[in-house]
């Protein structure tokens, strides 16, 4: 059972590209449909909370499940089966490009690569906006953040404190479970939230 | 001692990475180039690249890569990175272990009530704030030169980055297939 969380996780880890979210549908499709580990309800539910929660998305959810079906030693099965596959895999190309750093054809590929990867980072951060529902408003907030950071040098850990705690102090009028970076997780805050309402 | 500061490191960026893998690049990018100086911001931009282009979730692959390159810089040998990127893996992968075990034991049914969504709603806009400031960060004369320096570099790389954000923000190109891309035209006209 450790052997067959471990196999499954494992491949979750490795048939994934970009990312955590990219995995929803294939984690559903071995655990759900494939095991029946947890039922579809079950999963949204711990979706929306692994996504919610701080660390990695992927791995969340995998000691959710682990955790659940075999304890601890689930958690873990489950937990070193989703990183591995990255670990070996980087851990090869660390090595790899250890050596060919110096190489000129492999540096003029980088120096194209690296501000396409600035963008990478530029894009979400508006569409994450556009998810936090950034208005006029409260555009303040983010903006005061990323200044603090890139301006003063706040570590964002401190960001993340005190927007935690100003959340739970001035809290806002109907909020929503964090993420909703699929359209199941955001159709299921709804419904709960209109379960809230009826009671 | 690196290896224990590279551990309390990555257990605080796994304890407090919220916003998913690109909320957490930021926590990474402050701790790892900004206080500990372990990496430069170059050195950091191509491991995002390499971490977004290998499966994997991007959390795991950078803490690994991180890792790795933090070790290797301090001048330690090839042994010792591999032990620095799973000592940075460990480290980010442990605090969700605790965290995750506790909510399934103890905390399930009080993660949908009123005060904790009030504190994820407050996290949201900060995390924009953080990924925000990482874009900012990166903007630097390491990844795109200056007009000063080498005006030519500095204008294809403005011009690849408007591209890389057009064609993934407007037009939904596979980022793989963008940096792939970014690279070739590097090589072409960066060499």
């Amino acid at each position: 059972m450790n052997c067959e969380l471990f196999k499954t996780f494992f491949k979750i880890g490795l048939f994934t590209l970009g990312g955590g979210y990219a995995m929803i549908p294939l984690i559903e499709e071995e655990v759900v449909n494939r095991h029946k580990w947890v039922s579809k309800e079950e999963l949204l539910d711990l979706i929306a909370i692994a996504q919610s929660c701080p660390g990695v998305f992927a791995i969340n959810i995998a000691i959710f499940v682990g955790y659940k079906l075999r304890k601890l030693r689930g958690a873990l099965a489950t937990t070193i089966g989703t990183a591995l596959p990255s670990f070996l895999i980087i851990l090869a190309i660390a090595i790899f490009f250890a050596a060919f750093k110096e190489n000129k054809v492999i540096a003029a590929m980088f120096r194209g690569i690296r501000p396409a990867v600035v963008a990478l980072i530029a894009v979400p951060t508006f569409r994450m906006a556009q998810q936090a529902k950034i208005g006029w408003t409260n555009c303040w907030i983010p903006v005061v953040c990323a200044l603090a950071i890139w301006l003063l040098g706040v570590s964002p850990i401190y960001i993340i404190i005190i927007a935690g705690i100003g959340g739970y102090l001035i809290p806002t009028p109907n909020p929503s479970r964090a993420g909703g970076e699929s359209e199941k997780t955001e159709s299921r805050t709804t419904r709960n939230d209109n379960e809230t309402t009826n009671r | 001692m690196i290896f224990l500061d590279l551990f309390i490191t990555f257990f605080k960026i796994g304890l407090f990475g919220f916003g998913g893998g690109y909320g957490m690049l930021s926590l990474i990018q402050h701790e790892t180039v900004e206080r500990a100086h372990w990496l430069s911001t170059a050195e950091f931009t191509d491991i995002v690249a390499i971490s977004q282009m290998t499966p994997g979730p991007i959390g795991i692959n950078s803490a690994t890569y991180c890792g790795y390159t933090a070790i290797h810089n301090a001048g330690y040998g090839e042994l010792m990175a591999m032990l620095g990127s799973a000592t940075a893996t460990v480290a980010l992968v442990l605090p969700s272990l605790i965290l995750m075990i506790l909510i399934s034991r103890l905390f399930m049914r009080y993660m949908n009530t009123r005060p904790v969504r009030s504190v994820f709603a407050g996290l949201r806009p900060a995390v924009v704030g953080l990924l925000a400031a990482a874009t900012l960060l990166l903007c630097n004369a390491e990844n795109f030169s200056t007009p000063m320096e080498n005006p030519w570099q500095f204008g294809i790389s403005c011009a690849l980055f408007a591209a890389t954000a057009f064609g993934t923000g407007y037009l939904k190109i596979n980022p793989i297939r963008m940096i792939c891309y970014s690279a070739f035209a590097g090589l072409l006209l960066l060499y």
